[in-house]
């Protein structure tokens, strides 16, 4: 996924009090001649779960690659905290404070649960550049990270190499190491993805329980489930062919009986 | 504790290999220098390797750099310190790996490989070709050089070799082992493990894929340069051979015969290489054939390698001592 040329940035949005965290105007995105996405223009406040959905090929996985700053647009801008992120990078983001999970579980197989969890921390605290400072013998490091294992459930596994971690543990290590990050923005993508359905709400409590203690200040979710999007969402974004089809507060969105048509194509309570 | 047991059994191999001009007849001592070279640059190729997950097949190139800059330094320009061309081809190292690495770290896998291989191929040719700057296939004398400001006029090169130079290169050795094992283990080497294992992952954990790839490859540039200053340094001469493609193959047989997987595995695997190699040679004229075989038996049965199995042999003979202690104690 080469960052290609983008256009001219429509001028920024001015900053205020209650000004996005982050913002897209005007975004479109085409490859080669198939357009995916087309006028995309969303913004997510501190504060906000806002979630992302629609069905397969509505361009959510692209609009996701845009604002963490992966693809640059062919039209339009994605702003962060008021900067365009166009092409940015994944480095520069988890440094400015945006942090992302994926939907296929993302682990470094040889290395611990603790190893995993300071892999972010190192990147939090500006140390990635020390190469003779043995890590062991920062206890700066290590209290972070017994920290965020807490917060997940997976303190009494740090020594445990992450390969060896049943599925359910490891796409919490996952989500753990991007919280490790401290972001102040975190895109969740199908976050309980092969989760059984009992524990998804779960999975979905721990994160957003996390998410207030690490001082998350808006999250982003990308899911299927609808009951898991109108249990947690502020608000909901709904793409289809590449366009925003609505964006509502969860009550108005799921009485919009050709909304939920288009976007889940059954009745609600069916997850997809 | 398993740390305290590994530090035990290092400090044992390194008073052994200490005792070695003492107890044993110089031609061991003399033997066993090439190989604190290949450790040294073993080191630095498994920076690379094991811990970034990128293998070079020119790796040799840094090798061959290290004897040229001593034959260019201590044979042309006569200096004759052997820590000013230490220094000297450490530096050459970095400057060469730099750009070399800047180019070759944008690929992964078989394309990284096949880049190093051609930058290593084509060192070669430039130094068998310029005949007027390099000497050709005859190389570049590498001339004697003082040894932390002392002569030893008094020895001729066997005996500085099998004594002084011995002991100089088990210290440097030792100090590159420690400065490697810093890196491993600090916020860098720990970075370099998480790209090696998922670099998408990795990016978004803020980690510089492409400057952490780059900076290990530096690194091993310069641990094989220094590597092969010791080697120069030993034959006396740096030719074009050092550089071929076949001395970097054997810089992987020595990798995987160790283990990568283990801090020491590829300098267990240098000595292994440098005694089994010495005794084939005196054995059969098949040499190279038993080697080949040997590697393939490595692969196929021994996947970590001869420090893997000294883990494993460690863990079983453990695991029945364990029983065997307890059932002492209910004994008693």
């Amino acid at each position: 996924m080469s960052p290609q040329a983008p256009t001219a940035a429509p001028p920024r949005p001015p900053l205020g009090v209650s000004s996005p965290l982050i913002e897209t105007v005007g975004v479109g995105k085409t490859y080669g001649g198939f357009r995916a996405l087309e006028d995309v223009s969303i913004a997510v406040r501190a504060g906000e779960f806002v979630s992302i959905v629609g069905p397969n090929g509505a361009g959510k996985t692209t609009l996701v690659n845009l604002l963490t700053g992966l693809l640059v647009p062919s039209k339009g801008a994605v702003y962060f905290k008021g900067r365009n992120i166009a092409g940015a990078g994944p480095v520069t983001l988890a440094t400015q404070g945006m942090a992302r999970t994926f939907q296929l579980v993302q682990i470094f197989p040889e290395l611990t649960v603790a190893e995993t969890i300071a892999a972010a921390v190192v990147t939090r605290q500006g140390k990635r550049w020390r190469l003779l400072l043995p890590l062991v013998q920062d206890g700066e490091i290590a209290t972070r990270v017994a920290a965020i294992a807490g917060m997940f459930g997976l303190a009494s596994r740090l020594a445990t190499l992450s390969r060896l971690l049943s599925q359910g543990e490891k796409k919490l290590l996952d989500v753990a190491s991007a919280f490790a990050l401290d972001p102040q923005v975190i895109l969740l993508d199908e976050p309980t993805s092969g989760v059984s359905t009992a524990e998804k709400h779960a999975v979905m409590t721990t994160l957003v329980g996390a998410a207030r203690a690490a001082g998350v200040q808006a999250i982003i979710l990308v899911e299927h489930d609808m009951d898991l999007v109108a249990a947690y969402s502020h608000r909901i974004i709904a793409l289809s062919e590449g366009r925003v089809l609505a964006d509502l507060p969860p009550d108005e969105f799921f009485a919009d009986p050709v909304i939920i048509e288009t976007v889940v194509g059954k009745r609600r309570g069916v997850s997809c | 504790m398993k740390q305290g047991y590994a530090l035990f059994l290092v400090a044992i191999a390194a008073g052994a290999l200490a005792l070695v001009p003492v107890l044993a007849p110089p031609f061991y001592a003399n033997l066993l220098v090439p190989f604190y070279g290949y450790a040294i640059a073993l080191l630095g190729f498994n920076l690379l390797f094991g811990y970034a997950g990128l293998l070079s097949f020119g790796h040799a190139l840094f090798l061959g750099l290290g004897a040229y800059t001593a034959a260019v330094l201590a044979g042309l320009w006569g200096v004759k310190e052997f820590e000013v061309v230490l220094l000297a081809a450490a530096l050459a190292g970095l400057i060469l790996a730099l750009p070399l690495g800047w180019l070759a770290v944008r690929y992964r896998g078989i394309f990284f490989g096949m880049l190093t291989l051609a930058f290593g191929m084509l060192a070669h040719a430039v130094l068998f070709k310029f005949y007027h700057l390099t000497g050709g296939d005859s190389g570049m004398r590498v001339p004697r050089m003082h040894l932390l400001g002392l002569e030893f006029a008094a020895y001729n090169k066997f005996e500085l070799l099998a004594g002084p130079f011995y002991y100089y290169c088990l210290i440097l050795c030792g100090l590159a082992a420690f400065l490697m094992w810093r890196i491993v283990h600090s916020p860098f080497g720990l970075h370099l493990r998480s790209l090696r294992d998922n670099a998408q992952k990795a990016a978004y954990l803020g980690v510089h894929v492409h400057q952490f790839r780059l900076a290990a490859f530096a690194i091993s540039g310069i641990y094989g340069a220094v590597g092969g200053t010791i080697l120069g340094f030993r034959t006396g001469l740096a030719d074009p051979e050092l550089v071929y493609w076949t001395h970097s193959g054997h810089l992987v047989f020595m990798t995987v015969l160790g283990g990568f997987s283990s801090f020491l595995g590829p300098v267990i695997g240098a000595l292994a290489l440098t005694l089994l190699q010495d005794q084939l040679q005196s054995l059969t004229q098949y040499w190279r054939l038993v080697l080949g075989a040997i590697l393939a038996l490595v692969v196929i049965f021994l996947p970590r390698g001869l420090a893997g199995l000294a883990v494993d042999l460690g863990l079983f003979f453990g695991r029945r001592s364990a029983p065997s202690a307890a059932s002492t104690t209910e004994t008693a």
